[in-house]
């Protein structure tokens, strides 16, 4: 029965108009339209599993098309499409955002439709980021995505809020315009806006390597890269609970997807020229981020600072490819460096996710983000001391845990480039595990430090449920992360193959 | 066998998560009850493997239990070898674990976190043998690292303990340390040998001999040296030898039964247990075992000469604990491996057995650990008495007990090693022995004979254990006595361990002397008074017993003789301090400075807030536009945003 289904449309514009009926009845209807986001964000969630178990994983075609004409006159399209690389953010999407819902439940306070139909309409447009295949929606999608984050900042977030919502909102739309240019110039050689006939495309080096800075610009904001990074802890500094998850589980990833969905196939001479330049830039992350990480004072910045560093394995598995291909000549060491990058991304939205909820538990009833507000948590809180403990080791990149599979995959890949990019890398090994724990000694063990520290109370149900929740899909992502492998790889192994070939003329 | 394989990794496992999860509902008896029944699994199942190996003629065991992941032709899998090697070790690890199950019964008896300790220590064995059951490289370092996040968690398992959680964070991160260039080592693998499995690495080691790679320009490695080094970096992590060796005496923070059962029988030895794993591959490199024979002469003899200074009853034994392990890492270093598994395995027995006994001792005493506040204790706690007494006993490498055969057998590998370093290594451990027996023989003569030190109030309590610690210590006793005279002969002179550990013929000097000297136990025991070590043993026991029993005075006389040393000494060389200024106040420094100076100031003073300055001049003046209303600014930037789309399409037509 479900064949037949547009399933895409379905994840797109079922969380939107969802958060446009919470919006318009929502204010007076508060209890029902906190349960009527959490029906919509299930559904969705299950939706998109079809997504997972319906996918054709021997496939290097699109998958779930779906084609109308939108724009006749430009050949701007309404086309949709999954692969491999777009499921699992999809999956991210749809997870986190339920878990968003359940974390808001009693905390928001004023405006509690506002924000939840904020949440469902940006889950849709973020989903469209993801399945777009005509560059013009996609670019649609990814402005429009801003406008509930700013939102969500700008009304629901802390004292700060203005000055940060403006350097979000300055650094992400600067960079996507020079991203527009660079379409548009792509869209005047081809007369086509779809994104393999971009692909198809030859360009001189010069001409890719000038498209190549734009989207650069664009995605190297987002993810985002040193030096261009700095608006991200204020961001989550400022941000709500919910916005921080969203920004860091989500919102981060649309720089790893427009770098795999865009630079690397588009530009590929481009990006073998760049390579360097680009490994660079993600060691100084690693490092750079991982020792400013080490004296936040503040638990939101110091993870903000963590994601930094953690999304540069995301930047090096990507870049690293054009030096394994360069220096070995095989396609198949390459694939296993974006493979653990793609994994990173899946990993760190979940860690991060995590994190950040962790922070808003205490937040909600400590009302401080700062570590010296805090200390032996985990004598009034250990249920909570347990979960916090499970995220931080992830986020150290502990074996067994997701965030263990794409660092180890982009350390291994990265040797085979050059033995000193995976031991910079590897220092994440011990940066990653001294920030991350010594914050958590600092917050969760001691003895209790103050009064407010004394009376805690540790985690409801509700909680539980949505720590529990990510916990399971921690474990489970570093057990057995192999069916996420499974559905990558012919994706991945074909986008190798494709960036191999030279498109200079 | 398959199904006996996976029942002893995950009988622990299973005890594990409902002595963790279930705590609450299955109580205190509940909790205990579980792990012992799933360690003890494992213990009889691990016997039952060993015999079929062992004497049975079973077969070794190598196979995949599931996919962990997959790319191309790359596959990283979870997998078993049960070879030799690795059902000694389970043998060893699941008994030691399940004494030490039983004997944390008494000792954690009044603790708050009962079920949680249990749930740690259980886990723990589950990863130790996930460590040792390994058949591949990814496996292992997901034992590897799973080992020391439980040491981490029971290290600072009295959390509100400042000094506790301090010693868990530096424990992990010093290991971190190690692993960083355990994953090196790793990675290096891969890259050779294009493969993470045990056997498809080893079997294509002899290829890799030439190859070389260059890391600084001018500067030829050969391969195999660079991955048994950053592999062994990663042993000095986890075996904690010098120059990682500072986070072993600040781990005693930790609860007595996890100093005896981590830092002593098995998870510090599981960097002695890797390098014998990988007797193929280090076989190949001289330039790895000389550093190996290097770095495990320094902390043999160095680290003994610590614990003659501790007070602490647990430091002492933590410092002898460094020792010993340099004693196995030498005789890696000497190519003989499986002597070094030999020692592994009675000095989990007899160090076991010796922290058990401190932890009666500290129970009897209400937690008192400095040995100042003891003495003539054997009054009171006889049972505690004769096990320690064995257990020092087997320490110092007095003839008949375990640690004799295992100790003397290190000693005759080394001096007949060839490597470079060989000689400077024989002279440590030979020093060692006098020293070993000097400091064990300090901590047993205060602790159990002489004056009686403690306050009055404790020493009208004072008495022996429950049966629950005095159970433990009779099961430990026994091996730490007589397994060294049964193991010596198959293991040191016979064929144990088959193929597990291969020598090259090189490096079997050692091997072929001891064998055309020895025909077994009772040779090497009658001959014994014909060498040094016995000397130097019966030497130190009785200077101890001058400085402690005889004449008490003595040592205070000849620290304040030696006082520069003596401080040095104290002081445990100033590792500590130099770590902690340099490494842990420089990267402090380190991540201040490039935040205050880079983000804040360069990157976001500089390069930002000109953007952001023009912005607050024009947010200005278009104040007045600000209405409050969020649709207006949506609606603002939907418009702006389309007028924006407008122009570049009307450019472009």
């Amino acid at each position: 029965m479900f064949q037949s289904l547009p399933l895409l449309s379905l994840l797109i514009w079922a969380p939107i108009l969802g958060g446009i009926f919470v919006l318009l009845v929502g204010s007076r209807q508060r209890e029902s339209s906190k349960l009527f986001a959490l029906v919509v964000s299930s559904l969705v969630f299950l939706l998109s599993t079809l997504l997972y178990f319906r996918f054709d994983t021997t496939s290097v075609l699109m998958q779930f098309v779906e084609y109308s004409v939108w724009i006749d006159t430009f050949n701007i399209n309404y086309h949709l499409g999954v692969d491999g690389i777009s499921v699992p953010l999809i999956l991210l999407t749809t997870f986190t955002t339920v878990l968003v819902v359940i974390a808001c439940w009693v905390v928001i306070e004023t405006r509690l439709s506002q924000y939840l139909a904020a949440f469902l309409i940006l889950e849709g447009l973020m989903i469209g980021v993801f399945v777009s295949l005509d560059a013009i929606l996609f670019y649609f999608f990814w402005e429009a995505m801003l406008i509930p984050m700013f939102l969500i900042i700008g009304v629901w977030g802390g004292p700060g809020r203005i000055y940060a919502t403006i350097k979000f909102f300055l650094y992400t739309f600067l960079g996507s315009v020079f991203m527009l240019v660079a379409l548009l110039y792509l869209y005047s050689k081809m007369g086509s806006f779809y994104i393999f006939d971009l692909y198809r495309l030859p360009l001189s080096l010069a001409e890719q390597k000038w498209i190549f800075i734009a989207f650069l610009l664009a995605f190297a904001v987002k993810i985002p890269m040193w030096p261009v990074h700095t608006w991200l802890p204020d961001a989550h500094v400022e941000a709500p609970t919910g916005g921080s998850v969203i920004l860091a589980a989500i919102l981060l990833k649309m720089g790893g997807y427009g770098f795999i969905r865009f630079s690397l196939p588009i530009t590929p001479d481009a990006g073998a020229a760049m390579a360097g330049f680009m490994i660079v830039l993600s060691l100084i992350a690693i490092v750079y981020i991982g020792f400013v990480a080490l004296v936040q004072q503040d638990m939101k910045k110091l993870i903000a600072y963590s994601s930094v560093s953690h999304m540069g394995f995301v930047t090096l598995g990507f870049f690293i490819v054009f030096s394994i291909m360069e220096q070995a000549g095989s396609n198949a060491d390459a694939v296993m460096g974006l493979a653990g990058a793609m994994m990173q991304m899946v990993s760190h939205g979940l860690i991060s996710a995590a994190l950040f909820l962790c922070v808003g538990v205490m937040y909600d009833r400590v009302h401080s983000r700062q570590i010296a507000d805090y200390g032996g948590v985990a004598n009034t809180m250990p249920v909570f001391a347990s979960f916090m403990m499970l995220f931080a080791m992830a986020n150290a990149g502990l074996p067994g845990t997701s965030g263990f599979v794409g660092e180890f995959l982009v350390i291994l890949s990265s040797f085979r480039a050059n033995a000193w990019i995976a031991v910079i890398a590897a220092t994440v090994l011990i940066l990653g595990a001294a920030y991350t724990l010594w914050m958590y000694k600092r917050v969760i063990f001691g003895d209790v430090a103050n009064e407010k520290v004394a009376g805690l109370q540790d985690v409801s149900p509700r909680e539980t449920s949505f720590l529990l929740l990510l916990a399971v899909a921690v474990l489970l992502l570093g057990l057995w992360p192999a069916p996420l492998f499974e559905l990558m790889e012919t994706t991945l192994n074909q986008l190798v193959e494709h960036i191999s070939q030279s498109k200079v003329t | 066998m398959k199904d006996v394989y996976l029942a002893i990794v995950l009988a622990p496992l299973a005890g594990a998560i409902i002595a963790g999860l279930g705590g609450r509902f299955i109580g205190r008896s509940g909790a205990h009850w579980v792990t012992i029944i799933g360690v003890g699994i494992s213990s009889v199942l691990s016997l039952f493997a060993w015999k079929h190996l062992m004497f049975d003629g079973g077969e070794v065991y190598n196979a995949e239990i599931y996919t962990w992941l997959k790319l191309g032709d790359l596959k990283f899998s979870v997998g078993f070898l049960v070879d030799q090697l690795s059902v000694t070790m389970m043998l060893v690890v699941s008994f030691v674990s399940w004494m030490i199950h039983i004997y944390t019964i008494g000792y954690m008896r009044d603790d708050p976190g009962y079920q949680r300790f249990f749930s740690y220590i259980s886990l723990f064995t589950f990863a130790m043998l996930m460590l040792v059951m390994s058949n591949n490289f990814v496996q292992l370092f997901f034992g590897w690292e799973a080992v020391g996040l439980v040491s981490y968690l029971l290290i600072g398992f009295w959390f509100k303990r400042e000094s506790a959680i301090f010693a868990s964070l530096k424990a992990f991160i010093v290991n971190r340390i190690g692993d960083f260039g355990f994953l090196i080592g790793i990675a290096a693998v891969l890259m050779y040998f294009n493969s993470l499995d045990y056997m498809q690495v080893f079997s294509q080691a002899g290829t890799l001999e030439n190859p070389t790679l260059s890391l600084i320009p001018g500067m030829e490695w050969s391969v195999l040296s660079f991955i048994c080094i950053c592999l062994f970096i990663g042993a000095m992590g986890k075996s904690a030898q010098v120059p990682l060796h500072v986070w072993l005496p600040d781990s005693m923070e930790g609860p007595t039964p996890i100093s005896a059962l981590i830092h002593a029988a098995t998870m510090v030895t599981a960097g002695i247990f890797m390098v014998a794993r990988m007797s193929p591959l280090y076989e190949l490199s001289e330039t790895a075992l000389s550093l190996i024979l290097l770095v495990g002469a320094v902390t043999a003899f160095f680290m003994g000469l610590l614990g003659l200074v501790q007070h602490d009853i647990k430091r002492i034994i933590a410092y002898s604990t460094l020792s010993q392990l340099g004693y196995m890492t030498v005789a890696l270093g000497a190519s003989a491996y499986s002597v070094a598994i030999f020692h592994l395995v009675t000095h989990a027995f007899f160090k076991a057995l010796l922290f058990l006994a401190a932890g009666s001792v500290i129970i009897a005493l209400h937690h008192e650990q400095d040995v100042r506040r003891m003495g003539g204790l054997y009054r009171y706690m006889p049972v505690t008495w004769f096990t320690a007494l064995i257990g020092s006993l087997a320490l110092v490498g007095f003839p008949l007990t375990s640690g004799f055969f295992s100790k003397d057998a290190i000693i005759e590998a080394v001096h007949y090693s060839q490597l470079p370093f060989a000689g400077l290594a024989y002279a440590a451990v030979l020093a060692g022995v006098f020293i070993t027996a000097l400091y064990t023989f300090r901590l047993f003569f205060l602790t159990f004979h002489g004056e009686e030190r403690m306050d009055r109030h404790t020493w009208e309590q004072l008495g022996e254990s429950p049966g629950v610690v005095t159970f433990p210590l009779f099961m430990l006793a026994i091996p730490s006595l007589v397994i060294g005279a049964y193991l010596v002969g198959p293991m040191v002179l016979g064929d144990y361990y088959k193929d597990a550990i291969s020598v090259s013929a090189g490096h079997a000097a050692w091997f072929n002397e001891m064998v055309s000297h020895y025909s077994g136990a009772f040779d090497i025991l009658v001959n014994s008074w014909k060498h040094a070590p016995v000397w130097l043993a019966l030497a130190g026991i009785f200077v101890a017993w001058l400085c402690y029993i005889r004449y008490p005075h003595w040592p205070g006389r000849i620290a304040d003789m030696s006082a520069v040393i003596y401080r040095l000494f104290v002081r445990k060389f100033y590792f500590d301090e130099v770590y902690q200024a340099v490494f842990a106040g420089g990267a402090r420094n380190a991540g201040n400075a490039l935040w205050q100076w880079g983000d804040v100031r360069a990157i976001d003073g500089f390069l930002v807030n000109g953007t952001a300055r023009a912005v607050r001049r024009f947010s200005a003046s278009i104040r007045t536009l600000q209405t409050g209303y969020l649709y207006h600014y949506a609606f603002a930037m939907i418009i702006g945003l389309l007028l924006l789309l407008a122009v570049f399409v009307h450019q472009l037509m």
